[in-house]
């Protein structure tokens, strides 16, 4: 793709006669040799009036939408300085100059005057005044190096200021990747390009590796064997990082993130791991996915974890209770709400599928599919995220075996399953076989759970795992 | 009408031999180009990349695209103003802001886009909207089309079919504008009604407008038939070739940096956040046992953030705590059902454990989340 943008420099338009120019006209002559941006005699610190500039079809007001940058900053030639609309079209102000914005003589809502000023910036005088037309890139002082006007009609858009960058390290715009607007070189450019440049010797097309737009290439056969020559090799120049730390306000998930951790940190946790041999569980999902399938559903793991679940809180009922603010009651929950955690996009939430203890492995899949899509859409209701009262969390999806996970208020316990891994383990005959094997991590409320109650919880619930044929006998 | 594989294209090889005799020269004053994708950030993207790259000196642009179903909004408007967002994201209808600015548009397949680039000085959307009719008329002679001086194009003068947008920029401009051939005009008005209330604000608003089909008015016709007349009429005008190229918005060797420019367009900091500030003021009325509250709600949003929230509950109603609570989690959070709906939740988890108490804060919560 081309993006030349060809300029013949030798038509100067001054457009508009209107326009305040501080610098004498006759200054500003034009040549390939000279460099073309140090000719106004502007004084040090001066201000100009930068005026909203003909928006065509006539029209003469427009109203000021949006700023891009507010009194005090600095601005270069070609940054957006801000959005303004007339009649449906939407319109980007450009800067002219290089400077500080000292005024802006327009709120937002206000209506602008094509003409009139829009805002006040100060130049910096050392950096000289950009004139309306786009700066054709010269060649560097030094005359034994190659010019590259055998680029024919290859300008380089850049602002005094990253010319000047470019010069002091001798470097050769036409060599960097301009990845600011129109594909202009920006100050960052400069500083990837020399950070790419420490204490390495490029090869000979160095552009082949520097993932160059399109129409860079052509730059390459121009002149080979000058290229390697001309390569500076900075034997000690610092690594430019201009990278900046980045401070933003706590909100939303993060925010109810925090409120719950801290409330979980006033629990006494305790943990309790085990093993879980899931072969024959691994066997029977492969035999009734497809049937879930015929009706629609996808049917993972997590239903028989939590049914399961379930089978076991029904005789373990306070590992399905609340404990009060003040730790004088014990409330039973009767329904068996299971939380799965489940991971989005702007992070951690738990929904809930509710009173499990009345529902079939393949209701829990069916109401798993609908959380899972509303998750992903980010479109859980309330009543899907509240009223949970015992929590699996599925990390071994992501990855790892064993975890510590954090009790989500106001239940009393909560369990982590890892991933399955088919690893060697002995049978009753001392002979090694390959077994699905997945590890569970507990923690629970010490405050009123015990260790061999979760033991003994645990191991029910392993039991209707590894032989899941047992579970039909309990299932209500 | 031939329709170039980009791929086939000697352009590409022109590319890496000769510089100048490039894909975009070799076409003469112009080209015409229709995207492959029907997802509107990735059409929007192309937009913006050829806003910014290319140059239009020697030859202008026109590009055809057409979007799955999506609400796009202007640079400058207010989504909540604009449209149920509540059916939108029921429907699964996707929601776009644009850079050019103008109003709220429906599209569906059966709405065609056309996007006219040029040079800055070159910018006239009237010659553009001209050249449309004349296409159309060329097509069906009995067609009643005609251009307004809104930009509008009017069907038997007095059915929109077509909406204009522009965005201009330091050395490039785009018109471009929808054409309606087939859309769903129940969805249509549906999604572009907004239920919410009490909204103040100074974003541009959009202009209601009957509407109509142009295959309503003739059965005959085809959007291609209607892409290929147009493609004709410019091509005439601007004496080039009447072949259009197909071009795929997510190759990111033909435009480099597009997937970047396509993820932004998708972030809800461009989408919901670049909404100008505004105000809602509104009464909740909430039925609750036997009797009905009334609840005062002032917020003012800024940047898609609550940025002031104030929540008038009868005294003791719910223990105080607990809605300065409310309200200081929503200040500072983005202005969105989920984001609220995952902090009220949690929030309920440190609260005392009543079912009374419970009850009155999922009210409360639903119907702040309503106004979202």
């Amino acid at each position: 793709v081309c993006i030349h943008r060809v300029r013949s420099c030798s038509s100067i338009r001054f457009i508009k006669s209107k326009y305040v120019c501080v610098f004498d006209k006759s200054a500003l002559k034009f040549s390939h040799q000279q460099r073309l941006f140090r000719t106004s005699p502007v004084s040090c610190g001066q201000i100009v009036q930068f005026k909203l500039s003909d928006i065509g079809e006539g029209i003469t007001e427009v109203t000021v939408k949006e700023w891009y940058i507010k009194e005090g900053d600095s601005v270069s030639q070609f940054d957006s300085i801000c959005e303004v609309q007339s009649d449906k079209a939407s319109v980007t102000i450009t800067s002219r100059y290089d400077g500080v914005i000292r005024k802006l003589h327009y709120s937002i809502d206000d209506i602008a005057f094509v003409g009139k000023p829009l805002v006040d910036i100060e130049i910096d005088a050392s950096k000289g005044v950009a004139s309306e037309e786009d700066v054709v890139e010269t060649p560097p002082m030094s005359h034994e190096e190659h010019t590259h006007q055998e680029i024919k009609g290859h300008k380089t858009l850049a602002t005094p200021a990253v010319r000047r960058l470019a010069m002091e390290n001798n470097i050769k715009l036409s060599e960097i990747v301009g990845t600011g607007k129109d594909n202009r070189i920006l100050k960052e450019d400069i500083l990837n390009y020399l950070a790419k440049q420490t204490g390495a010797i490029l090869p000979p097309s160095p552009k082949a590796e520097i993932v160059p737009p399109l129409w860079k290439t052509e730059a390459v056969p121009a002149a080979p064997k000058d290229k390697a020559r001309r390569i500076p090799i900075p034997v000690s120049r610092p690594i430019a990082f201009s990278g900046k730390d980045k401070t933003e306000p706590v909100t939303g998930f993060q925010k109810a993130m925090v409120k719950t951790m801290s409330a979980a940190l006033k629990i006494p946790h305790f943990g309790y791991s085990d093993e879980i041999d899931l072969t024959q569980l691994v066997q029977l999902r492969e035999e009734l996915k497809p049937l879930a399938e015929i009706r629609g559903v996808k049917l993972s793991f997590m239903p028989f974890f939590i049914k399961a679940a379930s089978l076991g809180l029904l005789h373990y009922p306070i590992l399905n209770a609340s404990l009060d603010e003040n730790c004088q009651n014990v409330t039973y929950k009767a329904s068996h709400n299971i939380g799965v955690a489940m991971d989005t996009e702007q992070g951690l939430i738990v929904p809930n599928v509710k009173n499990v203890q009345v529902c079939s492995v393949f209701d829990i899949a069916v109401e798993l599919n609908r959380l899972q899509s509303l998750g992903s859409a980010g479109q859980l209701g309330t009543s899907d995220l509240t009223g949970g009262t015992f929590t699996l969390s599925n990390i071994g999806t992501i990855g790892g075996t064993y975890a510590k996970p954090v009790i989500l208020p106001p239940e009393v316990a909560i369990g982590a399953l890892g991933k399955i891994q088919v690893l060697p383990r002995f049978n009753g005959k001392g002979e090694v076989f390959k077994a699905q094997i997945m590890n569970v991590s507990w923690s629970a409320d010490h405050r009123i759970i015990d260790g061999a109650t979760m033991a003994r919880f645990s191991n029910l619930w392993k039991s209707y795992l590894e032989n899941p044929a047992s579970m039909l006998l309990d299932l209500k | 009408m031939v329709l170039q594989s980009l791929k086939n294209c000697l352009w590409l090889s022109c590319i890496h031999r000769t510089p100048k005799a490039c894909f975009w020269s070799t076409a003469g004053g112009g080209l015409i180009i229709q995207s492959v994708s029907n997802d509107v950030y990735q059409n929007l993207a192309v937009e913006d990349w050829i806003h910014d790259h290319m140059d239009l000196e020697k030859q202008q642009v026109l590009f055809l695209w057409r979007n799955s179903p999506a609400v796009v909004i202007g640079r400058h408007q207010n989504p909540w103003q604009e449209c149920n967002l509540r059916l939108l994201r029921q429907k699964n209808i996707k929601l776009a802001r644009r850079r050019s600015g103008g109003g709220t548009v429906y599209h569906d397949l059966g709405n065609i886009n056309l996007t006219f680039f040029t040079t800055r000085k070159k910018y006239e959307r009237m010659g553009n909207l001209k050249l449309v009719v004349k296409a159309l008329k060329a097509l069906r002679p009995q067609l009643d089309v005609h251009v307004t001086d809104r930009y509008d194009i009017l069907l038997d003068r007095q059915y929109k079919i077509s909406g204009t947008a522009a965005k201009l920029g330091r050395t490039s401009a785009y018109h471009h504008c929808t054409l309606l051939c087939n859309a769903d005009k129940s969805v249509l008005s549906s999604v572009l009604k907004s239920p919410y209330k009490g909204l103040k604000s100074n974003a541009t608003p959009s202009m209601p407008a009957s509407v109509k089909n142009l295959f309503e008015e003739d059965a005959s016709l085809t959007s291609g038939m209607l892409l290929d007349a147009i493609a004709k009429e410019y091509a005439v005008q601007n004496q080039i070739d009447h072949r259009i190229t197909l071009i795929n918005p997510a190759d990111e060797t033909l435009l480099p940096g597009i997937s970047n420019r396509t993820k932004e367009l998708q972030t809800w900091e461009w989408v919901y956040g670049k909404t100008p500030k505004f105000s809602i003021s509104t009464c909740l009325s909430m039925a609750y046992k036997d009797s009905v509250l009334d609840v005062q709600v002032n917020m003012d949003v800024k940047h898609g953030r609550i940025e002031v929230c104030n929540i008038d509950l009868p005294e003791q109603w719910l223990p105080p705590g607990l809605c300065s609570e409310l309200v200081k989690g929503l200040t500072g959070s983005k202005f969105c059902p989920n984001e609220a709906t995952t902090l009220v939740t949690t929030l309920l988890r440190v609260c005392p454990q009543d079912h009374e108490l419970h009850s009155r804060w999922s009210l409360l919560c639903e119907n702040m989340i309503r106004l979202m």
